[in-house]
């Protein structure tokens, strides 16, 4: 056994760690402010390959493994979980759908730009009646001489009204087969007659993260642009979602660490009672807690990482490293503003904002619930 | 335009919760706890050098005296743009001063073909700012200190400033070849790519020890250096001096009193 990460995973580790405390940490919070997606940001991570990690050279990505892609949102998100959240939702289920289900034409005109970060790739599966539900899907795609005729409403989609989203793909029904529900994905690009996306949500947290409501009424798309077989969307977006998941995880984990760091840097600079706060064990013992869980959710998440690398099936893996990377990043932020106290409520303290971009990470991409169900379910319960 | 820089790796000191203790020797300093990285204004120099060289060709070799360990600062400086690297050790160079320093980057260099050698300005561990000039003078070129921008005249000359006191620029010219240390703040270093990490661990790094620089015992280490490290120590706390202590209301608060009493305000 090697806990050790490689040569090139510890230097990309170190160049990102670099970037982001240089380029992303002094101007994030201005962003965050004004609610405004940071295209410039965006736009030189794109040069440093992270839209593209885990995709092949020849489609315009790096050819990385999924630890290295695990690292990297990990060391966004020490500084901002927004655009941690941009490159994890973009890579895993945007970009990864395509090279998985999509036929070479199709990898070619989408894959490549959006692994060279040109193009944001988004994925909506979310509906107003279907979330942890997402089989309940009602948007339907009726297939008209050479056209899909989409009709339907998506919820809460991440990166799909930038100015670079140019694609959005959705799972839809697209027939009954044996009294059951055929369930298809579909590309379908911005600008299409009938596809409208509504103005960015006002979120508890990620708000520099552009999230929106689309609704398709009498949409037409090539035939052309169903991705992957007819009836299989469904199960290909699950596969999906497992690396989604390990990219939350990461996202998490990154999270996490900047709440313990900004707590140790507090407890050791606050005084009261004519001490540093991190002198009462009540103070330090929460900042170990955080270092132990932590480090147990770094091992969960790249232990997954590593399954998809050696290309075991890893369903398990990913749910575990969900569900306990980002409860641990909950309880980080929750612990974080508290050895603030009133000052962690505060914008002017970065935990203050930690804290509201923790909560969606037990909710987005199968709740804490859900992955319970889903690994009792693999226990046989 | 071919390129030599020089890069050492130093402590971390970037944490101001960084704490530096004297090890047992007292010649030295307990590096245990310590993370490593590329001197600041080296980064800098590597930056210029690479932006030398996209602009006007060449290569640009990355020239380190340093551990195994050093191989990350090395090869960061690849995946930014460097071509090759040289990397030399040798226990004998334990305690070499900035002349026996210059000496060994010397033997690797003299032999390369170059158009400029660049260092940065000083490092930040041991603070001599001496190593670059030194090196210099061996190689027999001229140079130029503290520099904080440069151009390119012809194959023949460069036109390079250097930062005084006060923001003060002086533009000189300086025939090529030559040695320019780097001061800080010369451009904005860039940051590796994926793509350039996965291409510099195809580069070559080339490891030199003492006798492959065809220095002599006696050439490098203590026997070879002009200054020798006695010993660290920590000031003491003098008896003039009164330390004020408390948190930072207090302490300014006992700072007036004191200058209201000596009847300084
Ligand atoms: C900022 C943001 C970004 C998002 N990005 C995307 C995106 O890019 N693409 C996309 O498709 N979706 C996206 N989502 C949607 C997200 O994945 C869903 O919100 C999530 O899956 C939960 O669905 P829901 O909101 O409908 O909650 P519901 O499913 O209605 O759940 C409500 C509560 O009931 C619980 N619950 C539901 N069923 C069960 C059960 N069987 N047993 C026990 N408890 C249960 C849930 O755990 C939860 O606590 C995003 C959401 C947000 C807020």
């Amino acid at each position: 056994m090697n806990f050790e990460l490689t040569e090139e995973q510890k230097l990309f580790k170190e160049s990102i760690r670099d970037f982001a405390s240089g380029e992303i940490a002094p101007v994030i919070d201005e962003y965050e402010e004004k609610q405004e997606f940071p295209y410039e940001i965006q736009r030189k991570m794109a040069g440093l390959g992270l839209f593209g990690l885990p995709f092949p050279e020849e489609y315009g990505g790096c050819g990385a493994d999924f630890v290295t892609y695990a690292i990297a949102v990990e060391e966004i998100a020490r500084v901002s979980a927004s655009l941690a959240i941009t490159v994890a939702a973009h890579t895993s289920l945007g970009s990864l759908t395509i090279l998985v289900s999509g036929t070479e034409e199709q990898k070619k005109k989408w894959l490549v730009p959006l692994a060279k970060g040109e193009m944001l790739g988004a994925f909506g599966l979310t509906e107003p009646e279907a979330g942890s539900d997402a089989g309940a899907t009602k948007t339907t795609a009726e297939l008209s001489g050479d056209e899909w005729v989409i009709n339907g409403t998506k919820c809460f989609i991440t990166n799909s009204g930038t100015d670079i989203s140019k694609i959005v793909t959705i799972t839809a029904v697209t027939g009954m087969t044996g009294g059951k529900k055929e369930i298809s994905n579909i590309i379908v690009p911005h600008g299409t007659p009938g596809f409208t996306v509504a103005p960015a949500y006002r979120k508890m947290g990620w708000h520099c993260s552009d999230t929106h409501e689309l609704s398709f009424s009498d949409c037409r798309v090539p035939k052309e642009n169903l991705l992957g077989e007819r009836g299989k969307g469904f199960k290909a977006f699950l596969k999906a979602l497992d690396c989604g998941r390990v990219g939350v995880a990461a996202l998490s984990l990154g999270l996490a660490s900047a709440c313990l760091d900004e707590s140790v840097k507090y407890a050791k600079e606050r005084h009261q009672f004519g001490k540093p706060i991190g002198k009462n064990q009540a103070i330090s013992f929460k900042c170990a807690d955080m270092l132990m869980e932590i480090e147990l959710a770094r091992l969960a998440t790249y232990k997954a990482a590593w399954c998809a690398d050696e290309g075991r099936v890893y369903s398990r893996e990913a749910s575990i490293a969900k569900l306990f990377a980002s409860e641990t990043a909950m309880r980080a932020a929750n612990m974080a503003v508290q050895i603030h106290g009133g000052y962690g409520y505060i914008e002017d303290y970065p935990v203050c904002r930690y804290f509201r971009d923790a909560k969606i990470l037990e909710i987005g991409e199968g709740t804490s619930e859900i992955q319970r169900i889903v690994l009792a379910r693999s226990l046989g319960l | 335009m071919n390129i030599v820089v020089c890069v050492k790796q130093v402590p971390d000191t970037s944490d101001p919760d960084t704490e530096v203790h004297i090890d047992s020797t007292g010649r030295g300093v307990d590096e245990s706890k310590f993370s490593f990285v590329i001197n600041d204004a080296d980064n800098y120099a590597v930056e210029e050098a690479i932006r030398l060289k996209e602009k006007h060709g060449g290569e640009v070799t990355v020239v380190n005296i340093g551990p195994e360990g050093a191989n990350q600062v090395i090869r960061m400086a690849l995946a930014k743009g460097g071509n090759s690297a040289i990397r030399l050790f040798d226990e004998k160079f334990a305690f070499s001063d900035i002349v026996a320093t210059a000496r060994i980057l010397h033997s690797a260099i003299k032999d390369l073909s170059y158009d400029i050698v660049m260092t940065g300005c000083m490092a930040s561990d041991d603070g001599f700012a001496a190593v670059g000039v030194t090196l210099a003078q061996m190689l027999g070129i001229p140079h130029a200190a503290m520099v904080k921008h440069v151009e390119v005249i012809d194959e023949k000359k460069l036109k390079v400033g250097r930062e005084l006191e006060g923001g003060l620029m002086e533009m000189l010219e300086i025939e090529i070849p030559c040695l320019l240390t780097i001061q800080t703040g010369i451009n904005e270093p860039r940051y590796a790519s994926f793509k350039g990490i996965r291409e510099a661990s195809k580069k070559e790094i080339k490891l030199m020890d003492l006798s492959a620089a065809g220095l002599g015992d006696d050439m490098v280490g203590e026997a070879g250096s002009v200054a020798v490290m006695k010993q660290y120590s920590v000031p003491e706390v003098g008896e003039l001096a009164e330390m004020l202590e408390g948190d930072a209301g207090e302490t300014s608060t006992k700072l007036a009193q004191i200058l209201k009493e000596k009847g300084l305000v």
